[in-house]
C-alpha cells in the first residue's frame, strides 16, 4: 500500500511554513528536520521529559506526542519565537538572571511549558510552579532556580500586561475624548 | 574588569541557549547525511547463531548493514582507560559489535545505515537474529559463586579484579569495645542526561581526515582511544563535542557506538548520524554505582573510632568501561575513612563481570559510595553506643590543625576546617531545638528524622605521576592558551569540555580579573581537538581546580609579557610597572601609562618590542597539580515519614559546602542544587531493576523515576571558603559535592525517623512500600 | 520513537468517521488528542493501518447539562474540562480528577473520550467515572447507544466498544447539591499515573447522617471499581473518625490488587485503606 505524503502548513512563530511529510512524521521531527527549527529538543520516547514542549494554538503541548498532520493549520510557537538575543522574552531574561539553566537542553521545552502554565495561572505560587513542571524534567538544576526564574517572569509579565491594559485604557479614553 | 571572581555574574553561554541557538549533536545537518541505528541484543546472554540481513538490505533506503563478523579485523576492541594495577585485572575485549555472543541486553549486534531517519528505524525490524539463549549472571555476589554462568569463558568466577588497600590487624578488631557491622547496597542508577548520546562522523577522502562530533565529556580521550580502535592517526582524527545536554559521567566513556559511526562514515564516504533513543540509553549507556559494601567500624564506647574495614563487591557489567575499574577501587577504597581521623583502615574490592550494561563513573564516582558507607555506619555506631550522631562526628572529625592530613589509606587531604561548615549548618537548622521538637513530635506519633552528612571528597586528580601509578591510562594535567588579539580582545582555549557547568563564564571571570578586560571581550574555546592541543576533559570536579588554574597561569604569563612591553614603551624598569584594572602604570609617575589594549596592539604589530622578544601576545600553560583537592561540608536533611503509607515528606534541606575559592556563587550554587537532586534521586526514587534473566525492567522514563520539581523542598545552600594550597586559584571542586553528601544525609534522616521501630537499613531507593514494610516489621517486633 | 507507516485521514462529522472506519476494514483507528494511542505507536506496540482523525468534529467538544446528568463531549480536553464552569459547578469531582491527570501538556491534548475509550487500568478518570455513574455514549452503524461504564470497560485496555463505532460523549450523574467530593491520588514518581486514586462523593443529610456516598478506586488493579462495602458501611450513619476508619478497612474488598515494580498487591491494599480513609475524612469530617 503506497502511502502518500501530506502537505502540512502551519504558522510557526508568526510565519507560514509548509512541507510534505509522511503521515507518521512526529511534529517535533517536522519542526526540527523539515523546518530547521532545532531549538525544540527531544529527550525521551515516552512523553515524559517535556524537552519538546511548544505551544499549539497557545497551549503547551509535547511535540513528540503529536503528528505533524494533526498540526495542519495550527498556530505554533517554539523557543525561536519567544525573543531574540537582543530582546529576550521575560521568561528567557528571567531564566538568564536567575540561573535557571545549566546545559540548556531541556530549557526551551521548560520555558514553553511555563509559558503555558502562566497562561493558565498568571500568578502561580512556588508549589503551583513545581506542580506545573510535572511535564518536564531537568537533570541539571534541581529546579530551584527554574522556580525563581518562573516567579520573576510571572511578575514581569503581569506588570507588562497591566501597563498594556492601562495603555489600552488610556488610548481608549483619548479616543473617546476626540469624539 | 576587577573583582569578577567571586561575583554572581550571569552566564555568557545563556543567551544562545535561551533563544534556541544552541548547537547540540542532533542539530547538526550535513549534506548527504545518512542515519544510523544499532540493533541491540534483547537477551542478557546468548550465542548468536545467525544474522539474516537480506530483508533489510532490500529496503531502497538502506545503504549498508554491518554485523560483528563484517567488522572483524577492521576495527579493534574498545579498551578500558583505567587499568588499576596490582589487582589481577582481567580485561575482556569489547568489540564494537558482538561477534558470536551477546553479553548484556543492549549489546550491539548490527549497525544499519539508511538515507532517512524513519527508514533506518524501519530496517531495524527487518533484521532477523537467531539466538541461543544462555543463563545469565546478573547480581555480583551471585556471579562470583562457583558454577555461576561465565560472562567471559576464560575469566574464572567472573572476577575482573581483586584489589586491596590498607590493613587492619585482627587484634584491633578483636580488642575494640564496639564493632558495628552493616552491609549496604548502593544500587545501580542511570546518569540520564536529558540529551541522550549521539555521534556524527564525516570523512574527507581528500585530506583523509575523519571528523567525529560526539557527546563526550573528554574529546581528547575519545580521540586518543578511537584513533587506536579505528587505526587512524590522531593527526587525522578530529573529535568535537558540540553543545551537550548534560553528562554526569555517562558521557566520559568511549563507547563502541562512536567507533562504529566513525568507521561507517569512513567506509561509506558519507556523513553518518546516530542519535541514541531514551529507552536505548537505559541499556546501552554506562550506568553508575551498583556496589555491595560490607562495613565494620570499630572503636570504644566513648566514641573513639579506631578502625574501619570495608569490602566492596562491585558490578562492573559485561565489559570494563572507560573508567569503570577505578571507581570501586581507587576512588572508593582510599576514601573510606571520610572526614574522620580513624587510624586504621582497609578496603578489599572485588570487581565482577555480569550480564548487565557496564558501569562507569557517575557523578561522584566512588566518592558517593565511600561517603555513603562511612556516614551511614557512623550513625549506626552512634546508635549502638547511645550517642547523638552529631557528637560522634564532632569527636572524630579531622581537626583543623591536622592539615595537610594524611588519612589511613595514605591520601593527603590538602586543607580543611570541617567544624566551620558544620557549625554554620547547625546554626541554620538550630540543631538542639530541632532535636527537642523531634522528641516532642515523636511522642505525638509523628516520625520526624534528622540526617547529618559531614563529608569530604577527593577531586581534581593530580599529579599525573600519581595517575600513572594508579593505572589511569592518561594524564591529569590541563592545558590553556590565552591569545590576545591586536584589538585587545581575547580568545581563551581550554582543555576542559563543559556541558552545563558554565566554564565560559567562570573561566572568563578568571581572565577578566587577570587581564583587566571586560567579560564581553573574552571568548572561550573548548571541546575541539583541532583547536586545543591536548587535554583530559571534564569529570571528577576537576575543571576549575585544574583547568581553571591552567587558564589563570596562562593569563599571568600574558600579563608578564605585556608588562615587559609596557616597561619598554614607557622607558621604565619592569619592576617599576604596576598593572591594575587593565592599566600598566609607572609607579609614582601619573600619566605614564599604557592600557592593556595598547600593549596588545604593540605586541601584535611588533614595531617596537624589547630586544630579543618574540612578537604576539599569547601564552600557553600546562598545569599539573601537585595533589588532589578535597572539598568538604555538612548537609542536613529533615524529613517526616508517613507511618501509614511509608511516604517520605521533605521538611527541610540545608547544605553548607566548602569548595575552596568560589569563582561564581550563582553557578556554584546551581551545581550544589543539581548535585543534591541527583543524590536524593538515588536515595529515594531512582534504581535499576533487573529480572533474574538479566532483563532491565525499569528501562523507560515511565518506570525509572528521575526527580521532578514537585519532589523537592527549597534547598538552603551556602558556602564557607577554605582555600586549597594546590592550585593558584585556591579552588576545590563543586560538581559532585551535592550528590556525594546528600545520599547519606537523606538516608540517615529516614533511618532516624524510623529509629523507634529499630530500623537500621532499607535498601535504596526508599520506595514508600519498603519504608512501610520496615515499619510493619518494626511494629511486629 | 518512530511509529510504523500508516495512512491518515480525517473526519468532519461523526457519520463520516463511522464511514471511514467501515472502509478501513478493521485497519482504522480513531485519533483525537492521541495521548493514549501515539505513545503505544511510537513503541510499535500497536500498528494501525490508518488513523482517522476526529479532532475536528466540533460537535463533540460541547458540554451540556441535561436534567441530573452532565454530558461531556468526547473531544473535550482534560484541561478544558477542569476549567469548564458547568463541570466545576455541578460535577466538581470530574474537574478535580482531570486536573490531576498527567501534566499540563498532556491535559492540553488528552481528551475525556479518548481516556475512557483507551481503558488504561492506570488512568485517573475511571475512578470518577464509576463514582459519577458514567454512561458512555456510543454512535455506531446502527445509531446511538448508551453503555454503563461497568459494561463498557471490562478489562485493562479492553472495552465493549462495538466495531466501527465512536465514543461521542460521556454522561456523568450530577451528585446532589449538598454533597462534597474529592479525588486523592498517589502519583507514580516516574509515570505520573495513580499508584492509587480514590474518588469520593459524600453528603450528610439534615439528620446528621450520611445520605449519599460513592467511592471509586483506580490504579490498583486491572480496572477501576466502586468500593461498595465502604459505601454500605457509611450510608445512614453519622460520620465519625472511627466509622470512617472502620469503613476504609473494606476499601480493597471489591477490587483485585495488582503488583508491579513499584508496589505490591499487599501494599496497594494498604493504600486503598489509607487513601480512602483520608479522602473520606477530608469531605466528611
Amino acid at each position: 500500500m503506497a502511502i502518500e505524503n501530506r502537505k502540512v502548513t502551519v504558522t510557526v512563530n508568526g510565519q507560514e511554513r509548509s512541507a510534505e511529510v509522511e503521515p507518521r512524521k512526529l511534529l517535533v521531527h517536522y519542526l526540527r528536520d523539515d523546518l530547521g527549527l532545532t531549538g525544540t529538543h527531544i529527550g525521551c520516547d515516552t512523553s515524559q521529559c517535556g524537552a519538546c514542549t511548544i505551544t499549539v494554538n497557545g497551549d503547551a503541548v509535547k511535540s513528540c506526542t503529536m503528528l505533524a498532520v494533526q498540526a495542519d493549520g495550527a498556530e505554533i510557537m517554539t523557543v525561536e519565537g519567544l525573543g531574540t538575543r537582543n530582546e529576550l522574552h521575560p521568561m528567557q531574561q528571567s531564566f538568564w538572571e536567575e540561573h535557571g539553566l545549566q546545559c540548556g537542553y531541556c530549557t526551551p521545552g521548560v520555558m514553553m511549558a511555563m509559558i503555558g502554565l502562566l497562561k493558565e495561572n498568571p500568578n502561580p505560587s512556588e508549589e503551583e510552579i513545581r506542580e506545573g513542571m510535572e511535564g518536564v524534567i531537568c537533570r541539571c538544576t534541581g529546579y530551584q532556580f527554574i522556580v525563581s526564574a518562573v516567579q520573576k517572569a510571572a511578575k514581569i509579565m503581569a506588570e507588562a500586561n497591566e501597563k498594556n491594559d492601562q495603555k489600552v485604557a488610556a488610548s481608549q479614553l483619548v479616543g473617546e475624548g476626540n469624539l | 574588569m576587577a573583582n569578577a571572581v567571586g561575583a554572581p555574574l550571569k552566564r555568557k553561554e545563556d543567551p544562545r541557549l535561551l533563544t534556541g541557538n544552541g548547537c547540540f549533536a542532533d542539530d547538526i545537518q550535513l549534506p548527504g547525511m545518512l542515519h544510523a541505528v544499532i540493533l541491540r541484543s534483547p537477551h542478557a546472554h546468548a550465542k548468536i547463531k545467525k544474522i539474516n540481513v537480506e530483508e533489510a538490505l532490500k529496503s531502497p533506503h538502506v545503504i549498508a548493514v554491518y554485523t560483528g563478523k563484517d567488522l572483524e579485523g577492521k576495527i579493534g576492541p574498545v579498551p578500558s582507560s583505567w587499568l588499576v594495577p596490582d589487582c589481577n585485572l582481567k580485561e575482556a575485549p569489547q568489540y564494537p559489535l558482538a561477534i558470536d555472543r551477546v553479553r548484556y541486553v543492549g549489546d550491539g549486534v548490527a549497525l544499519i545505515i539508511a538515507d532517512d531517519r524513519y527508514a533506518a528505524r524501519d530496517a531495524l525490524d527487518l533484521i532477523d537474529v537467531e539466538y541461543e539463549v544462555l543463563p545469565a549472571a546478573v547480581r555480583q555476589k551471585e556471579a562470583m559463586q562457583k558454577g555461576a554462568p561465565l560472562v567471559h569463558d576464560d575469566i574464572e568466577n567472573n572476577i575482573a579484579l581483586h584489589w586491596k588497600a590498607g590493613e587492619v590487624a585482627e587484634e584491633i578488631m578483636e580488642n575494640a569495645e564496639v564493632v558495628v557491622q552493616e552491609s549496604f547496597y548502593v544500587q545501580r542508577v542511570f546518569p540520564s542526561p536529558i540529551e541522550t548520546r549521539a555521534a556524527i562522523g564525516q570523512y574527507n577522502p581528500g585530506s583523509e581526515e575523519l571528523t567525529l562530533w560526539c557527546t563526550s565529556q573528554n574529546p581528547h580521550i575519545h580521540r586518543m582511544v578511537l584513533a587506536g580502535v579505528l587505526g587512524i592517526s590522531e593527526a587525522k582524527l578530529r573529535v568535537i563535542a558540540p553543545d551537550m545536554g548534560g553528562g554526569f559521567g555517562g558521557k566520559i566513556g568511549v563507547y563502541p557506538d562512536e567507533a562504529l559511526i566513525g568507521y561507517a562514515a569512513r567506509d561509506l564516504g558519507r556523513p553518518v548520524k546516530w542519535i541514541e533513543q531514551r529507552s536505548e540509553h537505559f541499556t546501552s549507556s554506562n550506568a553508575g554505582r551498583d556496589e555491595v559494601i560490607d562495613v565494620e567500624l570499630a572503636g570504644n564506647r566513648d566514641g573513639t573510632l579506631t578502625a574501619i574495614r570495608v569490602k566492596n563487591t562491585a558490578n562492573l557489567g559485561a565489559y570494563l568501561s572507560t573508567m569503570g575499574p577505578g571507581v570501586s577501587t581507587i576512588d572508593f577504597g582510599l576514601m573510606i575513612t571520610g572526614a574522620y581521623d580513624i587510624p586504621h583502615a582497609s578496603c578489599e574490592t572485588f570487581g565482577v563481570y555480569t550480564n548487565t550494561t557496564p558501569t562507569d563513573a557517575y557523578r561522584g564516582a566512588g566518592k558517593p559510595e565511600a561517603t555513603y558507607q562511612i556516614e551511614r555506619i557512623i550513625d549506626l555506631y552512634a546508635r549502638e553506643i547511645g550517642m547523638d550522631p552529631l557528637e560522634l562526628r564532632k569527636k572524630n572529625l579531622v581537626r583543623k590543625e591536622a592539615f595537610p592530613y594524611t588519612n589511613a589509606q595514605g591520601l593527603v587531604y590538602d586543607s580543611g576546617d570541617y567544624e566551620k561548615p558544620l557549625q554554620k549548618a547547625l546554626e541554620i537548622v538550630n540543631y538542639e531545638q530541632l532535636r527537642q521538637e523531634q522528641e516532642k513530635l515523636r511522642k505525638q506519633g509523628k516520625l520526624i528524622g534528622i540526617g547529618l552528612s559531614t563529608y569530604v571528597e577527593l577531586c581534581g586528580f593530580g599529579p599525573s605521576k600519581v595517575a600513572g601509578a594508579i593505572g589511569f591510562q592518561g594524564g591529569v594535567w590541563e592545558n590553556s592558551t590565552v591569545r590576545v588579539h591586536p584589538s585587545g580582545k581575547v580568545t581563551v582555549y581550554s582543555g576542559t569540555s563543559p556541558h552545563g557547568q558554565g566554564h565560559a563564564t567562570t573561566f572568563g571571570q578568571i581572565v577578566a580579573d587577570k587581564l583587566g578586560v571586560p567579560m564581553e571581550d573574552i571568548e572561550l574555546v573548548f571541546s575541539d581537538t583541532k583547536a586545543i592541543s591536548m587535554s583530559w576533559g571534564t569529570y571528577g570536579s576537576r575543571s576549575t581546580a585544574v583547568g581553571g588554574a591552567a587558564v589563570a597561569i596562562a593569563a599571568d604569563r600574558v600579563v608578564e609579557k605585556a608588562k615587559k612591553i609596557a616597561a619598554h614603551e614607557l622607558e621604565a624598569a619592569v619592576e617599576d610597572i604596576t598593572f591594575e584594572n587593565g592599566v600598566f602604570q609607572v609607579k609614582g609617575v601619573p600619566g605614564q601609562q599604557r592600557t592593556f589594549q595598547e600593549i596588545a596592539k604593540s605586541a601584535n604589530m611588533a614595531w617596537n618590542l624589547p630586544e630579543g622578544m618574540e612578537p604576539s601576545l599569547e601564552a600557553q600553560s600546562f598545569f599539573d597539580p601537585e595533589n588532589f583537592v578535597y572539598p568538604f561540608g555538612t548537609h542536613i536533611a529533615i524529613v517526616e515519614v508517613d507511618k501509614e503509607t511509608g511516604e517520605i515528606e521533605w521538611k527541610r534541606y540545608v547544605c553548607v559546602d566548602d569548595v575552596g575559592r568560589v569563582i561564581n556563587p550563582l553557578t556554584a550554587e546551581g551545581q550544589v542544587h543539581g548535585g543534591v537532586a541527583q543524590g536524593v534521586g538515588q536515595a529515594l526514587w531512582e534504581g535499576a531493576i533487573y529480572s533474574k534473566e538479566g532483563q532491565l525492567l525499569s528501562g523507560t522514563l515511565m518506570d525509572y523515576a528521575l526527580p521532578k520539581a514537585r519532589f523537592f523542598p527549597h534547598i538552603e545552600s551556602s558556602f564557607t571558603e577554605t582555600l586549597s594550597p594546590v592550585n593558584p586559584l585556591g579552588a576545590k571542586g563543586v560538581g559532585e559535592t551535592g550528590t556525594t553528601a546528600s545520599i547519606p544525609a537523606v538516608m540517615n534522616a529516614v533511618m532516624d525517623a524510623l529509629k523507634p521501630y529499630g530500623v537500621k537499613d532499607i535498601e535504596m531507593p526508599l520506595t514508600p512500600e519498603k519504608v512501610w514494610r520496615a515499619i510493619q516489621n518494626g511494629e511486629g517486633n | 520513537m518512530i511509529p510504523v507507516k500508516f495512512d491518515y485521514t480525517h473526519a468532519e462529522t461523526v457519520d463520516e468517521a463511522i464511514k471511514l472506519l467501515q472502509e478501513s476494514g478493521g485497519e482504522g483507528k480513531l485519533i483525537a488528542g492521541g495521548h493514549s494511542l501515539l505513545p503505544l505507536m511510537k513503541f510499535r506496540l500497536t500498528e494501525p493501518g490508518v488513523l482517522i482523525d476526529i479532532s475536528r468534529i466540533d460537535q463533540l467538544k460541547e458540554v451540556k447539562k441535561e436534567g441530573d446528568r452532565m454530558i461531556v463531549g468526547a473531544l473535550m480536553t482534560h484541561n478544558e474540562a477542569s476549567k469548564h464552569p458547568l463541570i466545576k459547578e455541578h460535577v466538581p469531582l470530574l474537574a478535580d480528577t482531570v486536573r490531576q491527570i498527567g501534566d499540563l501538556q498532556v491535559r492540553n491534548r488528552g481528551t475525556i473520550g479518548g481516556n475512557i475509550a483507551h481503558a488504561d487500568p492506570a488512568a485517573d478518570l475511571p475512578a470518577a467515572a464509576v463514582v459519577l455513574e458514567a454512561e458512555v455514549i456510543v454512535q455506531g452503524e446502527d445509531g446511538e447507544e448508551t453503555m454503563g461504564i461497568d459494561s463498557f470497560i471490562i478489562g485493562p485496555l479492553i472495552t465493549m466498544l462495538p466495531e466501527n463505532s465512536i465514543v461521542t460523549g460521556i454522561s456523568f450523574a450530577i451528585p446532589p447539591a449538598h454533597t462534597k467530593s474529592v479525588y486523592l491520588k498517589y502519583f507514580h514518581p516516574a509515570s505520573g499515573y495513580p499508584v492509587i486514586g480514590v474518588a469520593a462523593v459524600a453528603g450528610v443529610g439534615a439528620d446528621g447522617n450520611i445520605d449519599y456516598i460513592r467511592v471509586g478506586i483506580t490504579g490498583v488493579g486491572d480496572i477501576a471499581f466502586r468500593a461498595e462495602s465502604v459505601e454500605q458501611t457509611l450510608l445512614g450513619q453519622k460520620p465519625s473518625k472511627a466509622l470512617i476508619q472502620q469503613a476504609a478497612k473494606l476499601a480493597a474488598e471489591e477490587g483485585e490488587m495488582g503488583s508491579d515494580l513499584f508496589a505490591s498487591a499487599e501494599y496497594r491494599e494498604n493504600l486503598c485503606r489509607v487513601y480512602t480513609e483520608r479522602a473520606l475524612s477530608s469531605i466528611l469530617l
